[in-house]
Order: C-alpha cells, then structure tokens, then sequence
C-alpha cells in the first residue's frame, strides 16, 4: 500500500454564475423566477432553446499528490480557487469533475470558533465545538483539562462566551480546533486572526502538528509562516495548479514575480513634455534589480532593489537635487533620500545628455505593506520639479516576506519598518564598567 | 509556558487505530444517492449535541423559558373552547372541550415547531453548513427532537387538565408514545422537504408560517373527525398526516373513539413522504454548502 494521504486527480469544481435574473455569483432562486421562467422558457423553446447558463470553474484540472506526513503550502491570489480546493477535500462541497482520494480521517479548520454559540457557556461551548469538528465526547472529556489550560479561561468556563473578549473567545475556539488529532488537517487562514502572541502560539501548534507525523493542507497568504511550516508548495491561479514543488522558496519567488500585482507600478515613464526642465528631464523613473533589469512591484524585504531615475540634462546646475521619497500606505513618509545627502566630494558628477542615477533601497528595512516610491527633487532654495505629494511621479512597491531568516519572526511585526540589527551579549561587570566610563 | 514542545506520545501517527486508515473517493455525484444510514449512525453525537444547544439556548435567551410551551397551547384552548364549542356548538365527542381541544392541540404543537424549526434549520445554520462536514439529515433531525421537550412539558399539563376535568385515561394510554413517535416522523417527513427547499427557495422561509397555520384548521383539532362520517371521505381525511395523528393521540389519552383504517392511511402518507423526503435530501445536500 502506497502512503499517499491525498491524491487529486483532474479536480474541478463549477459554479454556476446568476442568471438573467442576476449576477451575483451565487444567487438565489426565488419560486416566483422559476415559475415565470418556466412561462418565458416554454416560449423561448420554440425559438432559441435555453438561454446560455454562465459557467464559472472554481478549480479546474487540479492534480497533486500528497504523501503521508507532508506539510503542503496552497498559495494562489484571491479567487484562484484555494478555499475552493480545501472544501472539497474537506468534503463540505463535492466536485464536479476528476477525483478526490483520501486516506485517513480529514479534519478541517476552515474557520475558528465554527458554531460558537454566544449564548452557550465556554464549557458548553468546547462540548459542541469539538462535536462539530468531528471529536467523540469521550474525546472531549479526555482533551478537556488541556484545552482549557491551552485557551487560558479557566476562571470564565461558566459564563456564556458572548461576555469574552475577542481575544479569549479566539483562544478558547482555537484550543478546541488544536487538539483534534485527524490523520489529515486542513487549515485556512485561521492564522489571520487575533493578535501577535496569540498568532505565535497558533504557529506553535501547527508546527507541532506537523512534527508529529501527520499530513497537513494549509491555505495562507503570509509567504513567512508558509516558507516556514511547509516542505510543499502548490501554487494556484485561475483554479489551475500553476506550480508544485518542494522548493518552496522558489515557488514563493515565481508566485511573487508571476503575479503581475503592480508589474506596471514599479515603473513610470514619462509619456514626452511632462517635467521637461532643462536642468533635468526625467524619461523614468522605476524598481530594478541589481544589473539594472526591470524589476516588478512585489518583492521579498530581502530583495536587492534599486531605484532607477533615467533623465535628460541640457544644463547643468549646482543646485540640482534628485532623489525619492518613500511613504506608507496610510500616507506617513519614512524618509527622504537626495543624491547630494553625503559629503559634496562624493556627489555623483552629473554630465549633460542622458545620464541614470541609481540608489539602492536598504535590504531588510521595510515591513511587509505597500509602499509608495515618488521622484523629488527641484533645484534646493530655488524651486521644485517634482514637489513631494503634489505633482511628484510615484511608483509602488509592495513587500511580501523575507523578513528574516529567524524561526522566530514569521509573521508581520507591528510598525513600518522591520530591520534585523545585530545584537551581541556582554557580561554583566563588563558592562557595568561601559556605564560607569 | 504557552507552547507544548514535546508532542504527546498518543498523537503518533503509529497507533494503532491508525493501522487502518479509511479510504475515501470524492467524485461528483449526480442524480439520486443510496442513504448512507451508517454514517449518520456515526454522528449521532452530534444530533443529541445540536438538540441540546437548541434546547439550552432556547430557554436561556427567553424570558418566560419554559412557560412558552404552555402558554401557546392553553391560550389556544381558550380561544377554541369559548369560540368553536361555546358559541359555534362544534361536538367534541362527549369529552370536556378544556381537555378535547388541549390533547388535539398537544400533538399538533410537537408536529407545527418542530416543522418550522426544521424546515429553517439548513438556512439557520448555514456557517456550519458552509465550513463543516457531517451528514446534512443531522440538521432537521436535531430540530425535530428539540420540539419534543416543550411537547413534554405541555404533556405535563394536560394530565393535569385531565385530572382537573375527571377524564381518566384508559389501557389505551401505552400507545401514546407510538402517536408522539409518529408526530415527530410526520415532523421530519415534511420538515426534511422544507429544508432542502428553503435552501433552494427562500420563499419557503414564508410559507411555512402559513402552511402551519392553513394545515391546523385541515386537521381534526377544532372539530372530531367523527363529523365525517362517510368511510370514503374519512379516508380521504386520513391523507393529511396530522388527522391519524391527532386521533390516535386522544384514542390513546382519552379512550374514544377509535381511529380505524383514517390511521393506516396517515402512517402510509407519513410512510411515503418520510422515504421521499430521505431521498430528496440526499439527492440535494450536495449542492447545499454551494447555495446556501
């Protein structure tokens, strides 16, 4: 007998979108629309036969095998069927085309806290959870002391869980999906909620799940926790499985680079007259990678990403001033960079005609987030060209893992930036001697 | 500390309940599916467990918590007794009309809440629906059995209304839980087509109201079906479920008049529409996660 745990074959799921009634994906039929197309239907069969019901694959042609103890990342942009490719296999939605086989019982996680009651107490709560999920009573009995010492609310296990707060009510749902033990466990997103310690502690129990011999499915788009828990990667776009394979960085990597998210916003091009000064008339402004290719919008922090600034000089001026400025998503900026901020010897000389200014972007420096990149610059004390957040060009700069290398930072941290400094440790006399000097 | 380092030595995959791992192939299905009894077997945790968070949360959030399974029947009574038997001199086989009205009303009750509790259960839990797996029939199932808690406090009543009225019940009392057995297969029958098509048609969620009431009257509750007398047309009485229901209910409560063939012909309705509504909710429970 083979150990593959999950083995899908030519997978498809279709929906059908609304119909002439409607165009919400799923839609309901009300009895009066089945009645009056069953009018208009006996009529238009004369003519024309059935209007054309739109189709919508979900998934389509998906194959992958999963053997027994892997950890597999399912990766893919919103709608490209990843929640539709766990449902099925987690048997809440059957398939329309190709095959599911599964060894082993399947435990599914696709929600925390599903049929919560707010009404029921936390100990009623955890009774009903875990039936939900698929544990026997005596299973609860026997998981109960460490559920609840897992959601730490044993003084609140009477009082009905719509008093919790949010943070013990996702604690105590949580406790109870982590001690199902399934053969097989499918996660989606449930990391997504709750605060940082709490999401540790979730990552925590995923690797421990995973270290324990048993196979798991997990949908996620934190590239971090993926390239962490998982030795597989299926990345799908579309409903099609794009790419699988256990290098899990590369996949990320093609994922990040395939994508096409913001491919036209990490460059502008000037379309001819805009900006056309004499002292410096940009024709783009874009992210590249080292040896000056286009690079695209969405990148690892530890990503070598430069700035590209291409113009055109007739007339050189001392006081010419070119650089960028970088500003958060909510608008904050986080700094301003010029190619005249260091000592006046190594300014880059500027010549007349086509000249490339390139900086550097610090590795490692930005959070996760959106960013947007603008051109500044002007003549200093005399005038802009590009006044920062009035009519400067801008490009965005999207980052998406690589924070660190550390087993201990998978997750997006709290701030815009997240540089990884270097610590070192002395001893306690010596740095009583530092203080005192 | 938070994490649990060390895995616990029960949770290896090497177990032995693990050395035979069930296999399973998913693959659409389409048209009718054989009833898979042996699973909802396997669930039936989660039916008793369903029923009882209905129950509790029922009771929790009213006020007057268990008075509503009396109040509802007892005021009906009321109205019935001075209306239909006082003024409209309706017959009521020779009982005390209190009592007549009151052991009609009491299975009719069990068969109208758990109907309507059933008939929304797919569309009242639809967060489960969508992001769980277990059988779909647990759904209206546990609905069902949640009514039979206000029928048992409304059954306290009665006896009491009995006692009050000298109406002693008779031999015929052990089969009345047969007539409440049936009350909740005539229940699940009809419920468990409701729901499947509430899920398809939310109009359902309207005409349950007035189908529980339109059937009420349809019923033999306000009048004893010995009113019909021709053989033919009480056969035909016996059609609606509800009728041998409610009159094997007061045979065995009241010890009259005896239902006779008008029951056969309701437990082969109850009968059909059980097995038809089994297989029309398997046939549709695939597509319920998609449409709900």
């Amino acid at each position: 007998m083979s150990d593959t745990a999950i083995k899908v074959d030519g997978l498809g799921k279709k929906y059908r979108l609304g119909g002439p009634s409607g165009n919400a994906r799923y839609s309901y039929k009300s009895l009066r629309d089945v009645l009056a197309g069953a009018v208009t239907g006996s009529f238009r069969r004369n003519g024309h036969g059935k209007p054309p019901a739109e189709e919508f694959w979900a998934l389509k042609d998906v194959s992958f095998e999963v053997t027994q103890g892997e950890v597999v990342g399912i990766i893919g942009r919103n709608g490209a069927g990843k929640s539709t490719l766990l449902k099925i296999i987690s048997r809440i939605t059957d398939p329309s085309a190709g095959q599911v086989e599964i060894t082993g019982r399947v435990g599914s996680l696709l929600e925390v806290g599903t049929g919560f009651h707010p009404e029921l107490t936390g100990r009623e709560n955890i009774y009903l959870n875990g039936a939900i999920l698929g544990m026997r009573r005596s299973e609860i009995d026997r998981k109960f002391a460490e559920i609840v010492a897992f959601a730490e609310t044993e003084k609140f296990l009477d009082t009905p869980v719509k008093f919790y707060s949010s943070g013990m009510y996702m604690r105590l749902a949580f406790a109870v999906a982590a001690h199902l033990e399934p053969e097989i466990l499918v996660v989606d997103e449930v990391l997504a909620v709750g605060d940082a310690a709490f999401q540790k502690k979730c990552m925590g129990k995923m690797s421990d799940v995973a270290s324990q011999g048993r196979t798991v499915l997990f949908v996620s788009h934190n590239m971090n926790a993926i390239e962490e828990l998982c030795g597989t990667v299926v990345m799908l776009d579309a409903g099609r499985a794009r790419d699988s394979s256990k290098d899990v960085r590369a996949v990320i990597q093609r994922y990040l680079h395939g994508s096409g998210v913001g491919a036209s916003a990490a460059e502008w091009r000037n379309p001819g007259k805009l900006f056309n000064f004499e002292e410096f008339h940009p024709s783009r402004f874009a992210l590249t990678d080292a040896e000056g290719n286009p690079a695209i919008g969405i990148q690892r922090a530890d990503a070598e990403l430069w700035i590209n600034i291409e113009a055109d000089i007739r007339k050189l001026d001392p006081a010419l001033t070119v650089g960028y400025a970088i500003y958060a998503e909510s608008g904050e900026t986080l700094y301003w960079s010029y190619q005249t901020d260091t000592g006046e010897r190594s300014w880059p000389r500027l010549s007349l005609g086509q000249c490339v200014l390139r900086s550097k972007l610090p590795q490692r420096l930005l959070n996760e987030g959106t960013f947007r990149i603008e051109l500044i610059g002007g003549l200093t004390q005399r005038a802009w060209f590009f006044e920062p957040g009035v009519s400067a060009p801008s490009i965005s700069l999207t980052i998406q893992g690589g924070l660190s290398d550390s087993p201990l930072w998978m997750q997006r941290r709290p701030g815009l930036l997240s540089p990884v400094l270097p610590w070192t440790v002395s001893s306690a006399e010596h740095s009583g001697g530092i203080l005192s000097n | 500390m938070t994490t649990t380092s060390a895995p616990a030595p029960q949770l290896t995959a090497q177990e032995p309940h693990a050395a035979v791992p069930q296999r399973i192939i998913l693959r659409p299905k389409a048209g009718w599916q054989a009833l898979d009894l042996a699973e909802l077997w396997h669930y039936r945790e989660l039916l008793w467990i369903l029923a009882l968070r209905d129950i509790k949360v029922r009771y929790k959030q009213t006020a007057l918590g268990a008075a509503w399974a009396i109040i509802q029947p007892f005021l009906t009574m009321l109205v019935f007794t001075v209306f239909f038997a006082g003024y409209g001199k309706l017959p009521t086989d020779g009982v005390p009309p209190q009592v007549f009205y009151f052991c009609g009303l009491l299975p009719w009750q069990l068969f109208a809440n758990s109907l309507t509790n059933a008939g929304n259960s797919l569309v009242g839990n639809q967060n489960l629906i969508t992001k769980v797996y277990f059988p779909r029939l647990v759904m209206p199932a546990s609905a069902v059995i949640t009514g039979l808690v206000d029928f048992a406090i409304a059954f306290v009543v009665m006896l009491g209304l009995m006692a009050w009225y000298h109406v002693m019940p008779g031999w015929q009392i052990i089969f009345m839980p047969v007539f409440v057995l049936l009350a909740f297969f005539a229940a699940l029958a009809v419920g468990l087509w409701f729901s499947a098509l509430n899920v398809e048609f939310r109009d359902v969620r309207y005409v349950l109201p007035f189908l529980t009431q339109f059937w009420l009257f349809v019923t033999p509750i306000v009048y004893p079906s010995s009113i019909v007398t021709s053989p033919w047309k009480r056969m035909l009485l016996g059609i609606n479920p509800m009728s041998g229901v409610v009159e094997g209910f007061r045979w065995s409560m009241l010890g009259r008049p005896t239902p006779g063939p008008l029951l056969a012909v309701s437990i082969a309705t109850i009968g059909i529409t059980l097995v038809g509504g089994l297989f029309y909710f398997r046939r549709m429970e695939k597509t319920f996660a998609d449409r709900v």
